[in-house]
Parts: structure tokens; C-alpha cells; sequence
């Protein structure tokens, strides 16, 4: 026994010796498929952060391995990040776009002595699955939130909610609901939409006939977001006042080219606008978008990203390239830097990242439209998250 | 009572934006034979081209339109008589495995070419903006989409059954060898009838983009849509996908105000209970 311990001791220090100067990061996500430009902002992310800090921490090179996982596929993400510590020996994980992805990865962390930062997947659960996750990007409880009080302030009363009927649409909902009836406000009607839903005239006609003051809407980034928006002009709703509500997923800066004048004024609270003006994130859209090739694709996963290399390259430091989940994932514990977003921090007990929520408004900046900030919610932790 | 005619409205906008996309693969289906998985992916061409035209070259949207139909149908010839000609009388499994290669080619190569992000068509201010139309507003171009189907549908019908086009197009779908017997081109004819096919795709592409969007998997998303109305209407006939649009479109829009969380629930029982009671579609001939 003490033999077999011995050799094993051995190998493993072997192990770490070889790979002493090359540090494999495996990050999985969509880099096909019909969320692959949120992929390929994932790699700008990465790539932005090797621009401006170099691909060395001390005398370790990072390595990243990419995995493509087009849809929200569970069996496949835990398929590939086993396939990722087994076969390409990988010291972290990170990446994951969906939920369902980050959850069935999680159980593998803890035998395979590697931790993983979530670069983008929203719901506030994540964090509960493994000790070892850390995440960078928001939950849509923390984006949701703040809005009710802006509603508030605003002296909307009523209000409907219109969300997509899936995880972070109920989460979207549940969230904005709390917080607007805490505050005293009356939800009059709130309706689920499926996913698939492309003509939204007859959801709009059901916000006029409920008799609401406003929208609180969500709906997953992307081409829906397009034929809501417009539904919404269309259909009389922004001439007659009705205003429209959000979390920045609906106006994500890919997608403003072509909401264009439908979204102007529009207003959202979100994690981090592009256009957000501080010296940090100068640097990081320069170089981000110095990738993409094209300024119009830049979105919120790429920062999502950044940070969760400034995260990553920090737990090399402190484990000094050793294996050793734990102590990376300690390391960061209430770690502080100023990411192109704002000031940020890893909340010590959730693993999750503390930041600043922005009301911000659709406007027009020379010829492009951009997400204006006008107000800050300060040190915003996550409210959806229960500890297990 | 407004509340019945605003849905109203808007169900017939939905049903002709469809039937102007799906009528080509009813015609491709229903006449030629050939189940072309790949309908939507010409109707994403179209719309590709149009918003290329439109926002890139910053011309009119006429111009745009009549772009996209002349690149596809000009696309369609060489195709059709390089791939979809081998497939002419295959057995469905066969046509519809190339046709759906032909999709996912055509897919990568758009995200290639213009980028995964939805791609916008502009619209001349005509068409822009809300319409009073008395008890509501309605979008501009949703009555021209309607208008669109209502011509396409007439100069279709027309076309099939009162020229002589029309005629050899009927003979040779019927019988070719006995239609080339007595002198119909009919190479010709079909290569002409699946360049209109293609032509009509590009252009529902064009003229439903507002409702639905364009991005590289236009193509995979709205597929079963397309065979939906094909073989609720009965594949080959016009006044049967003009029907089964409408229908669909009533059946839709209204679920989706009543119910909105059940979702395609309501299109699909609608889906199955017609396609229960009449096997061929609607109005479609019985094989």
C-alpha cells in the first residue's frame, strides 16, 4: 500500500513537474452554432486579456483548449469537460454559456481537483453545485433586480411582466416581481412566452387590453429580441407610453445596429455597456475588438471572459502552477480589481462576482447606437442566491 | 369585439407572410416532386441579398427586392442542374438527406460571409412605422406582406392553370416521357418552374424578414413551418396553402393571445386534426 502510495506521489509530482511551465485552461462554449458569436466573444474575452497582460503568469504559459458546444447539451458539456481533465489534462475549467451546461459539469470539479469559472451562465444555483465554481459574468436575478426600483422612481405603478418561458425568463420574472411588489408596486398580468414565439402582435395587443403602465420584458439575447421590439413600436405601445423595461440582454450592442431607432430611449439595467467610460475599458474593447475584427460584434461575454482570466491568472499565482483546487479557489475569495465594467469583487461566500448594476438608456452616438449608463447601483451581490 | 379584430389582423398578416415563403416548396413538393429541405435556406439567400442591397449599398428597397429574386433565381439554374436535377424521381429519403447537406453548406457559408449577428432589411419610409387602419394600428409592411400573398397567389394560379406554361409544366409532372413524346422541353420546364420556386422563397425571404428575422439559422429554424403549411394545404395546390396559411395563422395568433405559455400547442393539435381528417391536405390530390 505505502508502495503503491509512494509511486503514485511520485507520478503526480512527476506530473506537475512537466507541466510546471504550461498551464492548460479548457474553456467550453458556443463557437458554433446559433449562439456562436457569443462563443467568439468568449475568445475575444480571452484573447483581449492575453493582449493587454501577456500569456505568462510568473514562468507558466496558459494554455487555452477549446471545446465547442453549439446548444445547451448537458450529457455532451459533462462529456467534454471529463474528455478535457482526462485526455488533455487540463488545470482549469472555464467558459460554460448555459446553465444547464455549468450544472452538469460541476459534479466532475471536486475528483478531478479543478475549478471552474464561469465565464457567462446566469442562474443563481450554479454557485451551490461544487465548492470549486467561481463565477465572472451576472446572474439575471442581480440585472433584474435594480430595475424595479428605477420603475419606482419613475411612479410606475402597474406593471405587466412578458418573459420567455424558460430558467432565466422565470428567474427574470420572479426577480423584478419581488422586488417591484416589496417595493409597492402591482404586477397586473404576467405572461410566459415560448421560446419559438416569432410574431409578438398578439402579446402586445394582451399588454393593452391589461390597462399596465409599463413592461418589465426578457428575452434571451439574440434574434428575438428584433421582432419583439418592433412588435412593440408597431403596434402603437411606445406612442401611446407604455414603457418598455429590461434587463440589458435585450439590447446587447450586437444586436443595436438592427433595433436601431426602435429601441431609442429604451431603458435597461446591466452589468457592463460597451460604451462604459473608464481607461480599463478603453483597453479592453481596443483589444477585444482588435480581434473580432469588427467593433459592431463586441458583447457582454467578452468581459465576462476577461475577468474570469484575470481570475484564472490570479489562482496560478497564488498555487504557484501547482494542482490545487482548493487553494485556488480560496485564493480569490473576496478579491478586488477593476475590470473593464467598473470595481468587482468575488464575494467570499457565494463564489460570485459583486458589481455595479447600470440603469442605461438606447441612445445615438455619432452613427451608432449605444447602451448610455445614467445611473449606478453600487456593490450589487446576487439576490437570488439562497445558501444551500 | 376590437380586441377579435386586431387579432384578426393580425392573423391574416402572419398567414400570408408564410404562404409567400411556403407556396415555392408547395410547388417544389407538389409539382416536381422533389421534397426541397433546402426552401428556406433560398428564402435566407433572399434575405440576405436584400439587406446587403439595402443597408450595405444603401439602395431602395424595390431595388433590394428585385435584387434578391434575380440572385436566386440566377443561383437556381446551375443548382438545379448540377444537384437537384440527380435527385428528380429519387426516393424521399435520398432528396431529402442532399437537400438538407445543401442547408447546412448554405448555412456556414452566411455565417461565413455576413457574420452570425440578424441582419436587418431596410425599409423606405412607406413602409415604416404604424398604419391607423380604424380600430387599431397595424404595421405598413404587414399589409404589404398581405397584399404581396394576395398578387403571388393570383399570378401563380394564373400562371399553372391558364397558360400554356402552365400546361407543360401539368404534363410533364404527370408524364414525362409522354410529355417529351409529344415535344415538351421538359428539362426546360422544370429547371424554369424550380428557378420560380427559388425566386418565390427568396422573395416571402424578403417580405417576411420583419416577422421572421434574418440569421444563418433562418434556414433549420422555420423548416417545419414550411413542410407544415405544404402538407396541411396539400402539397401542389395554391388556393390549399392560401387556406392552410390562414387557417394556421387564426389558429396561431390566436392561441398565442389566450394562451400564450402552451405555446405551438394549439398550431400543431390544429396540425394533426386536419392532417387526420384529410391525409393529402386539404385540397390536395390523393396519390
Amino acid at each position: 500500500m505505502r508502495k503503491l502510495l509512494q509511486a503514485t506521489a511520485a507520478i503526480a509530482l512527476m506530473a506537475t513537474a512537466a507541466g510546471a511551465d504550461t498551464i492548460k485552461v479548457g474553456v467550453v462554449g458556443p463557437f458554433s452554432g446559433s449562439a456562436a458569436l457569443q462563443g467568439r466573444n468568449f475568445q475575444a474575452g480571452i484573447e483581449a486579456w492575453f493582449a493587454l497582460n501577456g500569456k505568462t503568469v510568473g514562468d507558466h504559459e496558459i494554455e487555452i483548449i477549446y471545446r465547442d458546444l453549439p446548444a445547451a447539451d448537458p450529457a455532451q458539456s459533462a462529456a467534454l469537460t471529463q474528455e478535457l481533465v482526462v485526455g488533455e489534462g487540463v488545470q482549469y475549467l472555464a467558459g460554460y454559456y448555459y446553465t444547464p451546461d455549468a450544472m452538469a459539469a460541476a459534479p466532475i470539479l471536486e475528483e478531478a481537483n479543478v475549478p471552474m469559472v464561469v465565464f457567462n451562465a446566469a442562474t443563481s444555483a450554479i454557485v451551490n453545485a461544487s465548492p470549486y465554481v467561481v463565477r465572472t459574468s451576472f446572474t439575471t436575478w442581480q440585472t433584474s433586480t435594480p430595475m424595479a426600483a428605477v420603475a419606482r422612481e419613475r411612479g410606475i405603478n402597474k406593471i405587466i411582466t412578458v418573459v420567455s418561458d424558460y430558467g432565466p425568463g422565470t428567474d427574470s420574472e420572479t426577480a423584478f416581481i419581488k422586488a417591484f411588489t416589496d417595493q409597492g408596486g402591482e404586477i397586473v398580468q404576467s405572461i410566459r412566452m415560448p421560446m419559438s414565439t416569432t410574431d409578438f402582435s398578439p402579446i402586445m395587443q394582451r399588454i393593452k387590453d391589461s390597462g399596465a403602465e409599463a413592461v418589465f420584458a426578457f428575452l434571451p439575447a439574440g434574434p428575438q429580441t428584433l421582432g419583439f421590439m418592433q412588435s412593440y413600436v408597431e403596434n402603437g405601445l411606445k406612442e401611446s407610453g407604455v414603457a418598455l423595461l429590461a434587463p440589458g440582454d435585450l439590447t446587447q450592442e450586437s444586436d443595436l445596429g438592427a433595433l436601431g431607432p426602435n429601441a431609442e430611449g429604451m431603458l435597461t439595467t446591466f452589468h457592463y455597456a460597451v460604451s462604459h467610460d473608464s481607461p480599463e475599458n478603453k483597453a479592453f474593447v481596443e483589444a477585444a475588438t482588435g480581434w473580432l475584427g469588427n467593433a459592431n460584434e463586441l458583447s457582454f461575454p467578452a468581459v465576462g471572459a476577461f475577468d474570469g482570466m484575470h481570475v484564472i491568472a490570479h489562482m496560478i499565482e497564488a498555487t504557484g502552477g501547482e494542482q490545487d483546487a482548493a487553494a485556488a479557489v480560496e485564493s480569490v475569495k473576496g478579491l478586488e480589481w477593476v475590470s473593464p465594467r467598473g470595481p468587482v469583487s468575488i464575494n467570499p461566500e457565494n463564489r460570485h462576482i459583486t458589481q455595479n448594476i447600470y440603469l442605461r438608456e438606447v441612445a445615438k452616438e455619432g452613427e451608432s447606437w449605444i447602451n448610455k449608463e445614467i445611473q449606478t447601483f453600487e456593490n450589487q451581490g446576487d439576490p437570488g442566491w439562497v445558501a444551500p | 369585439m376590437q380586441t377579435i379584430l386586431s387579432i384578426g389582423a393580425d392573423a391574416l398578416a402572419y398567414g400570408m407572410v408564410l404562404f409567400v415563403i411556403s407556396i415555392g416548396l408547395s410547388v417544389t413538393m407538389g409539382l416536381m416532386k422533389v421534397v426541397n429541405l433546402a426552401h428556406g435556406a433560398f428564402a435566407m439567400i433572399g434575405g440576405y441579398v436584400a439587406s446587403y442591397v439595402t443597408q450595405q449599398m444603401g439602395l431602395h428597397f424595390a431595388v433590394g427586392t428585385v435584387a434578391a429574386v434575380l440572385f436566386c433565381v440566377v443561383l437556381a439554374f446551375p443548382m438545379e442542374r448540377l444537384l437537384f436535377r440527380r435527385i428528380y424521381g429519387a426516393p424521399e429519403l435520398i432528396q431529402v438527406l442532399m437537400t438538407i447537406g445543401i442547408t447546412f453548406i448554405i448555412i456556414g457559408i452566411a455565417n461565413w460571409l455576413m457574420g452570425p449577428t440578424l441582419k436587418t432589411i431596410a425599409l423606405p419610409d412607406s413602409l415604416r412605422g404604424p398604419v391607423d387602419i380604424g380600430f387599431r394600428t397595424i404595421a405598413a409592411h404587414k399589409i404589404f406582406a398581405a397584399a404581396v400573398g394576395g398578387a403571388v397567389a393570383l399570378g401563380l394560379w394564373y400562371l399553372i392553370e391558364r397558360t400554356s406554361f402552365g400546361i407543360k409544366l401539368r404534363a410533364s409532372v404527370d408524364d414525362t416521357a409522354m410529355a417529351g413524346a409529344l415535344g415538351i422541353r421538359t428539362k426546360i420546364v422544370y429547371s424554369v418552374s424550380f428557378a420560380i420556386a427559388i425566386g418565390l422563397a427568396a422573395l416571402g425571404g424578403v417580405v417576411g424578414a420583419q416577422l421572421l428575422p434574418i440569421e444563418p439559422y433562418y434556414a433549420l429554424h422555420y423548416m417545419v413551418t414550411f413542410l407544415v403549411v405544404v402538407s396541411v394545404g396539400g402539397a401542389g395546390s395554391i388556393p390549399g396553402a392560401l387556406v392552410a396559411c390562414l387557417l394556421l395563422g387564426a389558429v396561431k395568433t390566436t392561441g398565442s393571445y389566450l394562451w400564450p405559455e402552451f405555446g405551438n400547442f394549439f398550431f400543431y393539435l390544429a396540425v394533426i386534426a386536419i392532417v387526420s381528417v384529410f391525409p393529402n391536405g386539404l385540397m390536395g390530390r390523393a396519390k
